[in-house]
């Protein structure tokens, strides 16, 4: 069952992922943008078959209902009649067709050598109390400094979006 | 044969599906007839407040008249014009829907019968996954807008985005003082914290998260008094203006599921859930009878929340739109945020 259902996620990331760059029967922005969506929720369903719920739940949270959206609000006030007539061109299907297959020949060399590894050490079963317990405890440097930046790019933000300083 | 299907049901993994496919059965069609109701109590509602008699002409007190409806949305002609971009347009009903029902799962509407829990799922990220799945109710309504192809559904569906983005923000700061209280997301375990004594409910203890949350209710519902993303006098009904006959009547049932569900959110995190703090009625139950009680608390509890959301429809004026971005940004999140802090302060200090 869980093969199975590993299988259909797994399927469903790498259609809905090529669909989003290059879809045949649409050129539209936003089919691309739902494309995404469903890319990140069929993510979220790998993260539940590893037990990660945590993991999952944030992912659509953050991405599939914030993130997304917003992409959806600025492609959809944007006039994007040019993009929509546009063709897929040799010239960047051979070099994306090029930069995913390095990624790949690097994957695979790595993977091919490794020695395997079985079920890994430290399954927490995705619960939040022991990620919490990890986040505050073992990795609570590198926790604050991604906050920080994360503050700084708020900041900025508002910054930006203010018309004149004063 | 049989007795293949016969040792399938009675293994774990077999019992497990086919109770839960019971109890989705049953929370569906619960769910289904109270939107069905609550359009006709809607109407009745208002028909009190106006001094108006309401629908009398269908059955005994016009209860009849939410099949009278549904039969009505299914005859009429589904019209679809002929600029609108058509995978998105028979997608956005659809979508509609779907949230509400997701979130529907994650409800303890009863504490147990027999050996089985009234739940569905009891997720221990239980309330994150209702506040990633009530985040992508926000689809539904963009995506009819921009499937409509014209002026009032997209100025609709645009604003729908940015208020519905904005009130997810101040409602998911809301509930983090609850879980820094309960200490669990779990919400089986919110409502058994909530147990023992009527001063135990959350909404005496976390008045201004209630506050916070109903209100965010209010605005992710695109109920009234923040109906902005169909008001009828500024949008000519915004983003469902070019749907007829079915598809339109997703979008209205989607309202009102969406409305149920967050009655029943309210009720799990604040209102005590299942729970009545006397005649040990706050305790999982032990037999059949006190099971289907704590069911029936739950639904009256939920339905009393869902006559109050329809009760402040016909009792407030609209909000504008820069008034509810003010109060969503400049007042809730910043209260929001300080309840937090404090709570987290009283926390610590209890456990010091």
């Amino acid at each position: 069952m869980q093969d199975i259902l590993f299988y259909v996620f797994a399927g469903l990331v790498l259609i809905c992922g090529f669909l989003v760059v290059a879809n045949p029967f649409s050129r539209s922005p936003v089919t691309s943008a739902m494309f995404l969506v469903l890319t990140i929720i069929s993510l979220a369903g790998l993260f539940v078959l590893l037990h990660a719920f945590f993991l999952a739940a944030v992912q659509i949270l953050v991405y599939a209902g914030a993130v997304m959206v917003l992409f959806l609000f600025v492609i959809m006030l944007l006039d994007l009649k040019v993009e929509d007539r546009r063709r897929l061109k040799v010239f960047s299907i051979v070099t994306g067709l090029g930069a995913s297959g390095a990624i790949l020949f690097m994957f695979m060399r790595h993977l091919l050598h490794a020695p395997l590894v079985g079920q890994s050490a430290t399954l927490s079963e995705g619960a939040t109390i022991p990620l919490g317990h990890l986040l505050f405890e073992n990795y609570l440097l590198p926790f604050e400094v991604v906050s920080v930046l994360l503050l700084v790019a708020m900041v900025g933000v508002v910054l930006l979006s203010k018309k004149e300083l004063k | 044969m049989t007795q293949a299907i016969i040792d399938w049901a009675q293994s774990p993994a077999g019992a497990f599906a086919l109770f839960s496919a019971l109890k989705i059965l049953c929370a569906f069609s619960v769910l289904m007839f109270i939107v069905a109701y609550s359009v006709w109590v809607e109407r009745k509602v208002a028909a009190a407040i106006q001094d108006r008699i309401g629908p009398n002409r269908v059955g005994f007190f016009g209860l009849l008249q939410p099949a009278a409806d549904a039969v009505k949305a299914f005859l009429k002609e589904d019209f679809t014009p002929g600029h609108v971009r058509k995978v998105y347009f028979w997608l956005a009903p659809a979508i509609v829907m779907i949230p509400s029902l997701l979130t529907m799962a994650l409800i303890p509407f009863g504490s147990n019968i027999g050996s089985q829990k009234m739940v569905i799922a009891d997720l221990n990220v239980g309330i994150l996954y209702t506040f990633g799945i009530v985040s992508l109710g926000v689809y539904g309504i963009v995506l009819a807008g921009y499937a409509a192809n014209s002026k009032y559904p997209f100025l609709g569906g645009i604003r729908s985005s940015a208020q519905m983005i904005s009130y997810e923000i101040a409602m998911g700061l809301s509930v983090i003082p609850i879980f820094l209280l309960v200490g669990d997301l779990n919400l089986s375990s919110v409502i058994s914290y909530q147990s023992g004594g009527i001063f135990g409910w959350l909404i005496f203890k976390q008045p201004i998260a209630f506050l916070i949350f109903m209100v965010a209710m209010f605005a992710e519902t695109n109920r009234l008094p923040f109906d902005l993303p169909e008001s009828e006098q500024e949008l000519a009904g915004g983003y469902n203006v070019e749907y007829s006959s079915m598809k339109f009547a997703l979008f209205f049932m989607g309202e009102y599921a969406a409305m149920t569900t967050a009655s029943a959110m309210m009720v799990t995190l604040f209102l005590g859930g299942w729970t009545l703090p006397f005649a040990g009625l706050d305790q999982p139950a032990t037999t059949l009878i006190g099971g289907i009680l704590h069911i029936a608390i739950f639904l009256v509890k939920m339905c009393s929340v869902i006559f109050m959301i329809i009760w402040v429809r016909w009792m407030w004026p609209r909000f504008r739109y820069d008034q509810l971005m003010d109060l969503g940004w400049r007042r809730f999140i910043p209260l929001a945020l300080a309840n937090i802090v404090i709570t987290a302060i009283i926390v610590w200090a209890a456990t010091k």
